[in-house]
């Protein structure tokens, strides 16, 4: 096995005295595609979110365990500002800032602290490319992002994660709130992403677990159940709970 | 149990009613003070008070004065509430005390302004000593609109924007305050019309005299303290009425003027 991008070591999870997550241990490799399923509120968005740290915010949330990034522990060799321009999120509805697109898409690099005009015309149409939006939208750079359809507004957040050059993506449900077509141009965009980045992806869908994913997780009540190869998940999953979940069982 | 079809009608009836009195109201008062201060008025009566004007000039420092001290206060306050501040007995006192602050009646801000601005702090009556007054007035109109501006911005433009790495402070800036824009100058707007609109906390604290301040620490009547002389002396209804006009007139125009600046930065925020 490649050297693992994320390694988690008995990650546990509280939110003030509720215990979300029970010590999970999980890998993620380099250019792999890695779904987490499971049915509500059984904790992969809370695990998601622990991978950015983007549940520092939320008051009362304890985290114990180790997470680890490229070897360095994201809680203690980092601080959350680095560790986010490392590993962007996509969320589960498009959150275009209310501004025009091309600011949309710099305001990452800007954060970050490039100022160049040039430099930010470049990663802006390079972002745009890369989710596939920039024929959409090259002509109308100025006009709001919120007169986009939901599908271009959730690629144009996938641009705007990408305009920070992170090595891991999170997507939270990325499609759910989106039609058949726009969920299948995101699907072919994932796949495309993955020859350069990390990626981990929520998903209620087992069939885009299966038709996108290398690895798949499967999380029921805050445990990590099964986790290996998808195909070997979806085709001889070794625990009973599994087979029902994907067998439409429970869920 | 079901609505009937005759009950719906008289429902429905009632909301039109309702809807067609407050509009009626609003008419009357407006036909009523705009028929007689502008279009009965004899203009060479009118024009012949020579406090109007000064009035006038004198109110728009008070109000611009009470919001240039107010707005950066206020609005601090709210973010401070609203993105820091860890629910306890620090923020609850506050809340409290921008409660009761904002239903204390306007004369005893008049009184204490009074007491600690003209007197204890020798600011004697002056606009400024005014503005000072009027600004602890309006500070819980400022901070509980902008506070529920902020709140309006949706949790998940503020992840988006720390997910990308900025940090609390510039996710702040750059997307919760201009997104909350509109919302924190209708507080604003509320607060200039407060500010226009007050007498009792004004005259004990600005002056009555009917001229035009020559500085912030001289002193000078506003509109509604004139009209307020006006009608209360019984000196003239007829200029009392015209004044009157000339305050409702200010007033729209401010809220015209903040309005079309509201659309300008929305639409430099959202692009065309």
């Amino acid at each position: 096995m490649m050297m693992a991008k994320i390694d988690v070591t008995n990650l546990n999870l509280c939110y003030d005295k509720v215990k979300v997550l029970y010590s999970i241990n999980m890998m993620f490799t380099a250019n792999s595609v890695t779904a987490l399923i499971g049915p509500s509120g059984c904790g992969k968005t809370s695990f998601l979110r622990t991978l950015n740290r983007l549940n520092d915010t939320v008051p009362g949330v304890k985290v114990d365990g180790t997470i680890k990034l490229d070897g360095l522990n994201i809680y203690k060799d980092m601080d959350e500002i680095k560790l986010r321009k490392k590993v962007g999120m996509v969320f589960q509805k498009p959150n275009p800032f209310p501004m025009n697109i091309y600011d949309n898409v710099a305001y990452g690099p800007k954060i970050h602290g490039i100022t160049n005009k040039k430099i930010l015309n470049e990663i802006v149409e390079r972002s745009l490319k890369q989710a596939f939006l920039w024929d959409e939208v090259k002509d109308r750079l100025s006009k709001s992002a919120l007169s986009l359809s939901g599908g271009q507004q959730q690629r144009l957040c996938i641009a705007r994660a990408l305009a920070v050059e992170p090595e891991v993506i999170l997507m939270d449900e990325p499609t759910s709130a989106l039609d058949p077509i726009a969920t299948s141009k995101i699907e072919e965009l994932i796949l495309k992403l993955k020859e350069s980045y990390t990626v981990i992806i929520v998903t209620h869908s087992m069939q885009q677990a299966a038709r996108i994913s290398d690895f798949t997780g499967f999380f029921l009540l805050g445990n990590l159940v099964e986790y290996k190869e998808t195909k070997k998940l979806f085709k001889s999953p070794d625990d009973d709970r599994t087979k029902g979940y994907i067998n439409g069982i429970f869920g | 149990m079901r609505i009937t079809k005759k009950g719906e009608e008289n429902l429905r009836l009632y909301i039109y009613i309702s809807a067609l009195i407050t509009l009626g109201i609003v008419l009357w008062i407006l036909g009523h003070i705009l028929i007689n201060g502008i279009i009965k008025v004899d203009w060479k009566v009118a024009l012949e008070d020579k406090a109007i004007l000064p009035s006038l000039i004198n109110t728009f420092y008070i109000v611009l004065l009470s919001v240039l001290i107010t707005a950066p206060i206020g609005i601090g306050a709210a973010i401070y509430l609203n993105e820091y501040a860890k629910e306890g007995k620090f923020v609850s006192l506050i809340r409290y005390s921008t409660q009761s602050l904002a239903g204390i009646p306007s004369i005893i801000f008049g009184l204490f302004g009074m007491i600690f601005f003209v007197t204890n702090l020798k600011l004697k009556w002056s606009i400024l000593s005014g503005a000072l007054t009027l600004s602890i007035m309006i500070l819980p109109i400022i901070i509980r609109t902008t506070e529920e501006a902020l709140k309006t911005v949706p949790i998940t433009l503020k992840e988006g924007s720390l997910a990308l790495g900025a940090s609390k402070i510039e996710t702040i800036y750059k997307v919760i305050l201009p997104t909350a824009l509109p919302g924190i100058m209708v507080s604003i707007i509320l607060s200039v019309g407060r500010v226009i609109g007050e007498t009792a906390a004004v005259y004990l604290t600005a002056g009555m005299v009917p001229r035009l301040a020559s500085s912030i620490f001289d002193s000078g009547r506003t509109l509604s303290v004139h009209l307020y002389i006006l009608a209360k002396e019984g000196i003239s209804f007829e200029l009392a009425y015209f004044t009157a006009s000339i305050l409702i007139i200010f007033i729209l125009i401010i809220n015209i003027i903040s309005n079309c600046l509201g659309k300008i930065v929305n639409k430099k925020l959202k692009g065309n």
